[in-house]
């Protein structure tokens, strides 16, 4: 069995909250609370999940950008949580980002050539012939004009400013991808360009992605493998095509309900969870998800449930199913 | 057939260039019309000018903009050329506005009673007693529990979802015939936004309001919209019931969107719309779609597109409307 | 691979305006003005220092006889009936020409504001990104400076600094960069802070580059825009400040032609009707900092990312 990319186990992040008053609520915000999974290379791990659900505080541990309260990162079986500089150094080659806002992951003063080259740069010295090259290259792997390279971010649609976005996170030769929400800000029909852009560049170099996402079709669209959080925990997750046609949690049962529909007067049969998320600062006791659930039982509020099983490769967090 | 409550009838609307040189045209020669109790959809992508209409029917368009021509005449009252008291007087009354990002709408140093009453009391008159009394019938009917309390909270102690049914709420308060509600789902989580859709129909069914909803996502339209207008780089280029939008495009970008609309549980490569986003600094002449348009062919590049009816209040903008070339 | 076109890129978006929404009138005052400074030697009819050459003729009609070491004082322009010497805008009290001061005085003014107030902006900026990037250390250490240096009132303290330091071109250099400094500070500071939230910013630390090349390459070229618009408005003050610091005594010494000295030492002569003695410098400062103003004004308009457009 291959090495992941990506293992992920028992990661933790908590924020604490000071008191603002003398006797005002104290707290921890479990942003990210016990998550696991493993990503092998040229795989998709797709990630959904509503505001609140941690998968961005969990993108940036992953990034190495902020570092977790506990828990384990193995990157190509090889530890990063408290590793030494040159580890972290070498990780963070392996591993880059692709940021939502294209209007604001660019350098608004820096030429596409120096935005693209700057992770090579940060790591070693490129000759400026050498530096060009590759820089031409990222580019037409990205579907870019290599002339592209002089012209300042501002000249670019959002489309284009997130191929240079790609550009950019292929430039260290990186195993695994983190990709935050890179279409949403992005209109309908270049959606699509990006993201067969991503499929292609996958099949071509066989880099890994971390997908994080709300759409649930764009997700399910690339993704081989799909996690769904919710307040910090994964409730679930399994193959895409097993959690689309059976999705087990009623939460994702709920998202699907969610989902807008295809064509006019198209029905979903789930039934759609009232009211909102509730804040992470006191989330409801047991499973976090039971005051919204139609299946709740009184179990479900006092014991929380564990990510088991339930279908070789589809593990479910809920107490209907143990 | 009773007559219609807004009739927009050839608008342009254009943008002063910050470059100095011709001004940029945002809405270009639009035409429609709305009924009472009836949902539009406004459909495009940025740059079409969906926003641009809205702007210009409220005439609050951004500095530098301006309408250049064409009428808009709301229930018989003609909006292009009414002095400005009166247009201040129908905003809030007879037009109200619902916006993308509730916590701009919403004023963060006053309560939701003081933000909901204000239509009611300065259009409608209502004080004291009466208002409260309003505000509270208000807040039940967009389904804010407890409204009596949650009235003297202010906007931060709401989450994002209850945020925007209080700007609903605050839209209804002066009664109005038309509501106009620009991308209002987009900065919510999905499970919110389904609440929200189905409460604006909801709301719609009890109150018989007229709606305009801009989106760029076809799934909402699909969900709450009863026709559908396809805007491309300031044009309508498709005006149909939805039913026959979906089932029967015509406009090859319409076509295009609908293809390009990821279906859940599909693993295939998204269809991508071929092309550019238009420059509307730079439009060709002719039709505007033409580099993206499968079809593309000799009138297209030369002339612009004639408006084609397709049946009762049902139009399309193109050469090859009917299948061969007009 | 999806589309690999060539890029049909929206066009790039000028650098330079159109010829019609430049702002002229500040442009063609700020020109002349500096026109006039740069070629103050090929331009000057006269000498600055040195009384206006007469004729014995000239002399008897002003005096009544003819002397050696005759100079016209208090001329009137030209224009002005009883002008003897004929000169574009008079003599003054030593009857030098005002014209020729006005221009070899446009070099004084220029130069003190543009270099005093580019040091000030220099020190400024840096200390700006210090204090937004480096630290709360940092942070708290320059700002809490900051913040006091700003209370102090900037022409008594100038007025304070200059009588320790006295008089001279140079030190009122050194003067007004020591009190404008602070207020580039607070800008930068405040620009700092929100940019270093942009993704961009998190983006390059993600990568491991190192925080002096982040305040170099990703925020310092974005707060250029505000510093420049900041610089012209200062650049105004600044030229108010040393006329100040002259008509005092203790800024530009005599007989240096600095247009604030001008107007003090032909104080008398406005009570006694000669205005031109005092109109011409004055309008000459009401000119640059107006133009400065403009000119800024123009400059934040057209460098503001948040104009509206469809």
């Amino acid at each position: 069995m291959t090495t992941p990319v990506l293992e992920v186990s028992g990661l933790k992040k908590h924020f604490p909250v000071r008191a603002r008053l003398p006797g005002g609520a104290r707290g921890v915000v479990r942003a990210v609370d016990d998550v696991a999974f493993s990503i092998g290379p040229g795989e998709t791990l797709g990630v959904i999940g509503e505001s609140g659900c941690g998968k961005t505080t969990m993108s940036r541990v992953v990034l190495a950008a902020i570092p977790p309260t506990s828990g384990s990162i193995r990157c190509d079986g090889e530890e990063i949580v408290g590793a030494g500089r040159r580890t972290l150094a070498a990780y963070r080659r392996k591993v880059q980002v692709v940021f939502q806002d294209p209007f604001s992951s660019l350098s608004p003063r820096m030429r596409v050539e120096e935005i693209i080259a700057e992770p090579i740069l940060a790591h070693r010295r490129l000759g400026k012939a050498e530096r060009r090259r590759r820089v031409a290259e990222l580019l037409a792997l990205v579907g870019l004009d290599p002339a592209a390279a002089r012209r300042y971010p501002h000249e670019f649609s959002g489309g284009q400013r997130q191929r240079i976005a790609i550009a950019r996170a292929l430039s260290t030769d990186a195993r695994l991808i983190v990709l935050d929400e890179p279409v949403s800000a992005l209109d309908a029909s270049i959606r699509a360009h990006v993201i067969n852009l991503l499929r292609d560049l996958q099949a071509r170099l066989g880099v890994a992605y971390l997908f994080i996402g709300h759409d649930l079709a764009v997700v399910a669209n690339i993704s081989h493998e799909i996690a769904v959080m919710y307040l910090g925990k994964i409730v679930e997750i399994g193959g895409r095509d097993a959690l689309v046609e059976t999705p087990l949690h009623p939460y994702t049962k709920a998202l699907f309900a969610a989902a807008l529909p295809s064509l006019p007067g198209e029905q979903r049969e789930e039934v759609a969870p009232d009211g909102e998320v509730p804040s992470a600062l006191d989330p409801p006791s047991g499973c976090h998800f039971h005051p919204r659930c139609p299946f709740a039982m009184p179990r479900c509020a006092e014991i929380a449930p564990v990510l088991a099983e339930h279908v070789p490769g589809h593990r479910v967090a809920c107490h209907l199913y143990s | 057939m009773a007559p219609a409550l807004l009739e927009v009838t050839d608008l342009h609307a254009e943008f002063r260039n910050r470059d100095g040189g011709a001004p940029l045209s945002a809405v270009d020669g639009v035409s429609f019309d709305l009924h009472q109790g009836e949902t539009l959809g406004v459909v495009g992508e940025s740059g079409s000018g969906k926003t641009t209409i809205a702007h210009s029917i409220i005439r609050m368009l951004p500095p530098g903009g301006r309408i250049a021509g064409g009428s808009i005449r709301f229930d018989g009252v003609e909006l292009t050329t009414l002095p400005a008291r009166d247009m201040r007087r129908l905003r809030g009354a007879e037009v109200a506005m619902i916006l993308q990002d509730p916590m701009a709408s919403l004023d963060p140093m006053f309560t939701i009673f003081d933000q909901v009453a204000e239509p009611a009391r300065y259009h409608r008159g209502l004080r004291g007693r009466a208002l409260v009394g309003e505000v509270a019938d208000l807040l039940r009917q967009v389904r804010i529990p407890s409204p009596k309390q949650r009235m003297r909270d202010y906007p931060h102690q709401m989450s994002g979802g209850q945020r925007q049914r209080v700007v609903g709420a605050a839209a209804l308060a002066g009664r109005p015939k038309l509501i106009i509600a620009d991308e209002p789902t987009t900065s919510l989580d999905v499970t919110v936004q389904r609440q929200y859709l189905d409460l604006l129909k909801t709301l719609q069914r009890e109150t018989g309001v007229a709606l305009i909803f801009i989106t760029h996502d076809l799934g909402i339209v699909a969900k709450v919209c009863d026709r559908v207008a396809v805007m491309y780089a300031g044009r309508m280029v498709e005006q149909r019931p939805v039913e026959r939008l979906f089932h029967d495009p015509r406009h090859p970008y319409t076509q295009a969107l609908l293809r390009a609309m990821p279906k859940l549980g599909s693993a295939e490569p998204l269809f991508a719309i071929p092309g550019q986003a238009p420059n509307l600094a730079a439009l060709p002449r002719g039709c505007s779609f033409q580099s993206r348009c499968p079809q593309a062919g000799a009138p297209c590049l030369a002339e612009r597109p004639p408006t084609v009816a397709l049946g009762l209040r049902q139009e399309v903008q193109c050469h090859f409307a009917e299948g061969a070339p007009s | 691979m999806a589309d690999a076109v060539a890029v049909d890129n929206p066009p790039r978006r000028r650098l330079l305006p159109r010829l019609t929404s430049l702002p002229w009138i500040p442009l063609v005052f700020l020109s002349l003005l500096i026109v006039g400074a740069v070629f103050a030697p090929l331009i000057a009819p006269h000498r600055p220092l040195d009384p206006v050459a007469v004729t014995a003729a000239q002399c008897k009609a002003a005096y009544g006889q003819a002397f050696d070491g005759c100079y016209i004082k208090d001329d009137p322009p030209f224009f002005i009936a009883g002008s003897i010497a004929k000169t574009l805008l008079g003599t003054d009290y030593l009857g030098r020409d005002i014209f020729s001061r006005l221009l070899y005085g446009a070099r004084i003014s220029l130069f003190v504001s543009l270099v005093g107030t580019t040091f000030a902006g220099v020190l400024g900026t840096a200390l700006g990104l210090i204090a937004g990037y480096m630290g709360p250390i940092w942070q708290q250490i320059i700002m809490r400076l900051t913040d006091a240096w700003l209370t102090l009132p900037p022409l008594i303290f100038a007025i304070l600094l200059s009588t320790i330091r006295g008089p001279g071109i140079g030190n009122i250099v050194i003067i007004l960069a020591v009190v404008f400094w602070c207020g580039y500070t607070r800008l930068v500071y405040a620009e700092v802070l929100s940019l270093r939230q942009r993704d961009f910013v998190l983006l390059a630390e993600i990568n491991g580059v190192s925080r002096f090349r982040i305040m170099r390459r990703h925020l310092l070229p974005n707060v250029l825009n505000t510093v420049v618009v900041y610089f012209t408005l200062i650049v105004g003050v600044a030229i108010i400040i040393e006329s100040i610091l002259s008509f005092l005594g203790v800024g530009v010494p005599p007989p240096e032609p600095s247009w604030g000295l001008m107007i003090a030492q032909e104080r008398d002569g406005l009570l006694e009707g000669k205005w031109w003695l005092v109109a011409w410098p004055g309008l000459a400062i009401m000119i640059l900092v107006l133009s400065a103003n403009m000119l800024g004004d123009w400059l934040r308009v057209r460098l503001d990312p948040h104009f509206q457009g469809p």
